[in-house]
């Protein structure tokens, strides 16, 4: 062990109440930092997750202007054949074309206007979770003609249930009047009121036939098994409809850019209250070691007349800092970690939560994620601004007189 | 009276005895505190001004419905009271702003889209006291009285519907008997709302010619009435509660937006948890400056002890210190506070994130909002847990046998 280290190492437990002090700031921001950081990390995942996984996919063709105008017209020719063609070339299977289109729905009693989804039945269960929150009845099977699924809250409203039929009016592709009764098959619970009131599936070869889409459709839905392999695949598809001028290829983030922003602006007044923080940690170690410094002043005044250069009396006070950041960084983690795990196996709520939760697609409990990143994030920020709040009092000592030094009181 | 004077003017000297720790504390104290409070208004500016866009999109702060109809939306559950009646009743209890209002899902189409739409017919001069609605007509006009044929749509609906300011198109939704109501409407006005999903999902027309097209007249689905103060809204509960049949239902708007209506209770419970966790990361350091500060002057206090003074009156010494010091503190951080939220009394652009900010059901400008309330929050848990931290170290300060604290160096 040099001497810099066995020194500093008791310097610092000269006041040994001053330095846990000065550890205790440092790990509760630590232990906050990690936790919140953490229920960050699982929290976008789940509104990213439960957001696209409902309707959106990872990623989507479609015709160019589609996303924002969502016209009849603007169409994908050929919708089957290109999403089997994509599926094989892409070598993904979660790889299903759609139509989509509005009609108003009639039961015995009640008249509602919906979305109507026309469906490839074997592959939506690839990229949606809707087909596997069928709570009566059953999802679109292939084969199925004048078949309809609907939402709990548009089935209660309707007052139908599995079995009822129901009319559907709206107009074509071409503008002219379209309808079709239907058989309700099935009712799913997506939990979100304004989708299960909103949105209805249709086989798709029948909605082709029913809009006169001449086999058409408007989006082709491919789901990626990792978020992260969203950009590979979306320039794959992209390379593999170059001489497709007529079709654009939209990622989830173009298709919902709420949802990162909205991460985004959380993130951001988020980073905000950690800068405090992180500040406030700060000023607890420039106090101390400003204080443990200038205790010392003749004691730095004599090894100084000794012969001893204040760039090594700085690094000795660095070093200082340094072994208590990093005894705070150490400590912190650990208990952030513990503390966190806590509420990764019972969960994170409060009062309230449930309703705000809602609104995200995020369920009443929030489960944080601890990975290596949300561990570490906040604990080095607190030692690196450790280790600057320090160079005050290390350069100080430059400015040292030996003489006067070791005269002072 | 003398004492406290006496311990007052030790305090204030002692905290300036060693200048640099002082400064720093106070630094710290400030910077924690002008976090508190500018992130508070940040947070307050946000959360009204979903309030106030809420409150306006509802409308109104109490609302009168049919039981049945908050689930099931339709023609059939209306309020039992004839129209007429209604606001006989209300002129005469008094109550000023009020709109009985038809509010029915409905589907618009033009020459080439369709659409799900909720179909609002208003009084116009009377709704709009409380939506606002013509200040914000951007083509067009707002409608003149409950007989006007034409039709207000939101600009972003326009787009969708591909159509223009001036052409018709034709809205169905059902009568009481779900016989398909349909009517032609011209375009007269375009509005814009700050959420898309208002603009793109309500259209307006005369109360009159919607009850007609849905034969039901003389008849309303909902009553909106607006009180003074969206915080305080029992007061006009009690007094339409008062008003109208027992067999309708009177519903606050926290009641109908639980989202918003628990953002505002969970918006208090963040406030003061942020004020006490950044009180906890200043502790560390307070507690830290008040056992240096009582170790350097251990000989003092043995000596005062010696000459009589009582250990209650060193506890008073030091608790005046921390609470001096504090004081200078929230002093400094509640006027810097004030003076960085100044600037932005204008509104604060936030348009980067406009989409994310919709998400959370906001406007992409934001005014932040000091209230006095808030300010003095920060103020009184500052002080009171500082009173709390500064007990200990008083209470070692106080503890010293007086021969064996003179004998220290």
């Amino acid at each position: 062990m040099s001497i810099t280290l066995r020194l500093a190492w008791r310097n610092l437990w000269r006041h040994p109440r001053r330095t846990w002090l000065t550890l205790g700031a440092m790990v509760f921001s630590n232990v906050l930092l990690v936790f919140m950081i953490s229920l960050q990390v699982g929290m976008y995942g789940l509104m990213i997750e439960n957001t696209l996984q409902v309707f959106t996919g990872s990623l989507q063709v479609q015709a160019p202007g589609y996303k924002d105008d969502g016209k009849m017209r603007q169409v994908v020719d050929n919708v089957v054949p290109l999403a089997s063609d994509l599926r094989k070339e892409l070598g993904i299977e979660a790889v299903s074309p759609r139509a989509l289109a509005f009609a108003l729905a009639s039961s015995d009693d009640r008249s509602f206007g919906m979305q109507i989804v026309g469906v490839d039945a074997d592959r939506e269960p690839l990229v949606s979770s809707v087909p596997g929150l069928i709570t009566d009845g059953r999802y679109l099977a292939a084969g199925d003609t004048e078949a309809i699924v609907i939402g709990r809250v548009m089935a209660r409203n309707l007052k139908v249930s599995v079995g009822d039929e129901l009319t559907l009016i709206g107009s074509g592709l071409d503008g002219s009047f379209a309808a079709a009764v239907v058989r309700v098959e099935g009712i799913f619970d997506s939990g979100v009121a304004d989708f299960d009131r909103g949105i209805a599936y249709l086989p798709l070869p029948f909605f082709q036939d029913m809009f006169y889409m001449e086999g058409a459709g408007h989006q082709i839905v491919v789901s990626t098994e990792t978020l992260s392999a969203v950009d590979n695949v979306a320039t794959e598809t992209r390379n593999l409809l170059a001489d497709e001028s007529s079709l654009v290829v939209h990622d989830w983030d173009a298709l919902q850019p709420g949802l990162k922003q909205a991460i985004q602006a959380d993130i951001s007044s988020a980073f905000f209250m950690y800068a405090i923080l992180v500040i406030l940690v700060a000023f607890s170690v420039l106090n101390t070691q400003l204080m443990s410094v200038l205790e010392r002043t003749r004691e730095f005044g004599v090894v100084m007349a000794l012969g001893v250069s204040p760039g090594n009396m700085g690094k000795l006070v660095l070093v200082e800092t340094g072994i208590m950041g990093l005894l705070g960084l150490a400590a912190g983690a650990l208990a952030g970690a513990a503390f966190t795990y806590w509420f990764t196996v019972y969960g994170f709520t409060y009062p309230g939560m449930e309703e705000m939760a809602a609104e995200f697609n995020l369920p009443a409990r929030v489960f944080p994620e601890v990975t290596p990143l949300s561990l570490l994030v906040g604990p080095l920020a607190v030692f690196v601004f450790t280790l600057i709040a320090a160079a005050y009092p290390a350069l100080r000592l430059h400015w040292l007189q030996p003489v006067q030094a070791m005269r002072a009181a | 009276m003398n004492v406290l004077r006496v311990v007052i003017m030790l305090a204030w000297r002692n905290l300036w005895r060693n200048h640099r720790r002082t400064l720093i504390m106070i630094g710290a104290v400030t910077v924690g505190v002008w976090a508190m409070v500018f992130m508070t208004a940040l947070m307050r500016g946000m959360v009204s001004d979903m309030m106030q866009d809420g409150v306006r999109n509802l409308p109104g702060h109490v609302q009168v419905h049919d039981p049945r109809f908050r689930d099931d939306p339709s023609v059939v559950n209306l309020i039992s009271v004839p129209d007429s009646d209604i606001a006989e009743r209300f002129d005469s209890a008094g109550i000023e702003r009020w709109s009985s209002r038809v509010n029915v899902p409905a589907v618009i189409s033009s020459e080439r889209e369709s659409r799900g739409v909720t179909l609002v017919g208003i009084d116009p001069g009377r709704d709009d006291a409380l939506t606002g609605l013509s200040s914000t007509i951007t083509a067009g006009r707002y409608l003149e009285g409950t007989d006007d044929t034409g039709l207000v749509v939101g600009a972003r609906l326009l787009d969708r519907l591909d159509t223009e300011l001036g052409k018709r198109v034709v809205l169905m939704s059902q009568d009481p008997d779900n016989e398909i109501a349909d009517r032609g409407f011209r375009i007269v006005g375009v509005y814009e709302a700050k959420l898309e999903a208002q603009e793109e999902g309500a259209v307006y027309a005369g109360k009159a010619t919607v009850t007609t097209m849905l034969g039901i007249p003389d008849r309303v689905t909902e009553i909106a009435v607006m009180g003074d103060d969206y915080r305080n809204v029992d007061p006009i509960y009690a007094q339409v509660a008062a008003t109208v049949n027992d067999d309708l239902e009177v519903l606050r708007w926290t009641e109908i937006a639980t989202y918003l209506g628990s953002m505002l209770n969970v918006m208090d419970g963040f406030v003061l948890v942020w004020f006490v966790v950044i009180f906890l990361a200043l502790s560390f350091g307070l507690v830290n400056t008040l056992v240096m500060a009582v170790f350097e002057r251990v000989r003092e206090i043995g000596l005062m002890l010696a000459l009589g003074m009582g250990p209650l009156v060193i506890v008073l010494q030091v608790i005046v210190e921390s609470l001096l010091l504090l004081v200078i503190g929230l002093a400094l951080g509640s006027l810097v506070g004030w003076l960085t939220v100044l600037p932005f009394e204008d509104g604060m652009d936030l348009s980067v994130v406009a989409e994310g900010m919709e998400m959370y059901g906001m406007s992409s400008v934001l005014y932040p909002e000091l209230t006095l309330d808030d300010v003095l929050l920060a103020n009184v848990v500052v002080l009171t847990l500082g009173f709390l931290a500064s007990l200990s170290p008083a209470w070692r300060a106080s503890r010293y046998e007086p021969m064996e604290a003179l004998r220290k160096v």
